[in-house]
């Protein structure tokens, strides 16, 4: 159970920025309204934020990777249940990479 | 009728988390499986489940994680994915404002997008315990933290090579995360294509992460937001 100091230093600084999100969010916008376009680059923050982080995943790793991730988006449209999406995702690596994709 | 903060609340809030438990442990054992490849120990992923609470961030943290760890990196992609948790707390104002202390702080700490949907639906059907909020949320905060053990100690007994499916989960849940927020292609393709391609051209540039990441969410972002309200002008011009 060590921990290695610097580590720790960026895990707390994670906690604080999340804690602020949550709580100096409730505490600003309860006194303060923010500008209508701020609103809705906030609203829109979330869905660019992972396609950006899909694409740039998916640019570092093979064919299968990419094509794994149709029968996972398809599962979770279909389920819409967060682990048996991941696990048809890492189903679907798995036999494409044995097929030799 | 008056806002409380009861036991029976807290309790009420517990019993309707359980069911959260089977979407919630499958993530957090991925997160603790991928806190183990980047290196980090059994006590520094609890501290991590503990204190951030807040899978997505973790996971993208995790994702740019170095050795030694780029603080300023990692506190920023928990600022840009936690954003969204900004105006979740004012939505649940009608609550919190009734609050004080460990109970409005503490609420707020243990508040995530399950337990923030689930106690809107509870105050639209008359609740007005704030216990229940409080309640739902510790108990997905200790479902949570345990699952990310079980990963981390699974990740450990197993020892999985680099090039192991397992580690596809990441980019899966994410991927997953996008399916969810999905809404029709006229509305999400131009600002998610635009984001992607924003963060690959960032990347071709050499620019050090999270830059591309940021570039990309942003650009989307940017481009979302105005049309939305180019929208809402030519709705009120009709």
């Amino acid at each position: 159970m060590t921990m290695r100091w610097d580590v720790t230093l960026a895990i707390i600084a994670m906690g604080l920025v999340t804690y602020i999100c949550r709580a100096g969010g409730y505490a600003v916008l309860r006194a303060v309204r923010t500008p209508p376009f701020v609103d809705a680059l906030l609203r829109n923050l979330p869905a660019p934020l992972f396609a950006a982080y899909v694409a740039l995943s998916l640019s570092r790793q093979d064919l299968a990777a990419t094509l794994a991730s149709i029968p996972c988006a398809a599962a979770h449209l279909r389920w819409g249940n967060f682990g048996l999406s991941i696990v048809v995702g890492v189903a679907a690596v798995a036999l494409l990479r044995w097929a030799g994709v | 009728m008056p806002v409380i903060f009861t036991r029976d609340g807290v309790r009420r809030g517990v019993l309707r988390g359980i069911p959260l438990l089977l979407g919630i442990a499958p993530f957090g054992i991925v997160v603790g499986v991928i806190a183990l490849r980047h290196g980090l120990t059994l006590a520094e992923t609890l501290l991590m489940s503990a204190l951030v609470f807040a899978g997505a961030s973790q996971l993208l943290a995790l994702e740019l994680w170095t050795d030694p760890p780029d603080i300023l990196a990692v506190a920023l992609a928990a600022f840009v994915v936690n954003i969204r948790m900004v105006p979740i707390g004012a939505a649940l104002s009608f609550w919190l404002d009734h609050l004080k202390g460990w109970r409005l702080w503490g609420s707020l700490f243990v508040t995530v997008d399950h337990s923030f949907a689930l106690s809107v639906a509870e105050q639209r059907a008359g609740g007005r315990d704030a216990g229940f909020l409080f309640g739902l949320g510790v108990f997905t905060w200790v479902g949570w933290v345990a699952s990310t053990a079980v990963g981390h100690v699974l990740g450990a007994a197993v020892a999985f090579s680099d090039e192991n499916p397992i580690f596809f989960a990441a980019p899966a849940s994410f991927v997953a995360i996008l399916a969810a927020l999905w809404r029709s292609p006229r509305q999400d393709v131009p600002p998610w294509l635009l984001a992607a391609a924003t963060a690959l051209g960032t990347q071709a540039l050499r620019l050090p992460a999270p830059v591309p990441l940021l570039a990309g969410a942003f650009a989307g972002a940017a481009l979302g937001a105005w049309r939305e309200w180019r929208a809402q002008s030519v709705a009120v011009r009709r």
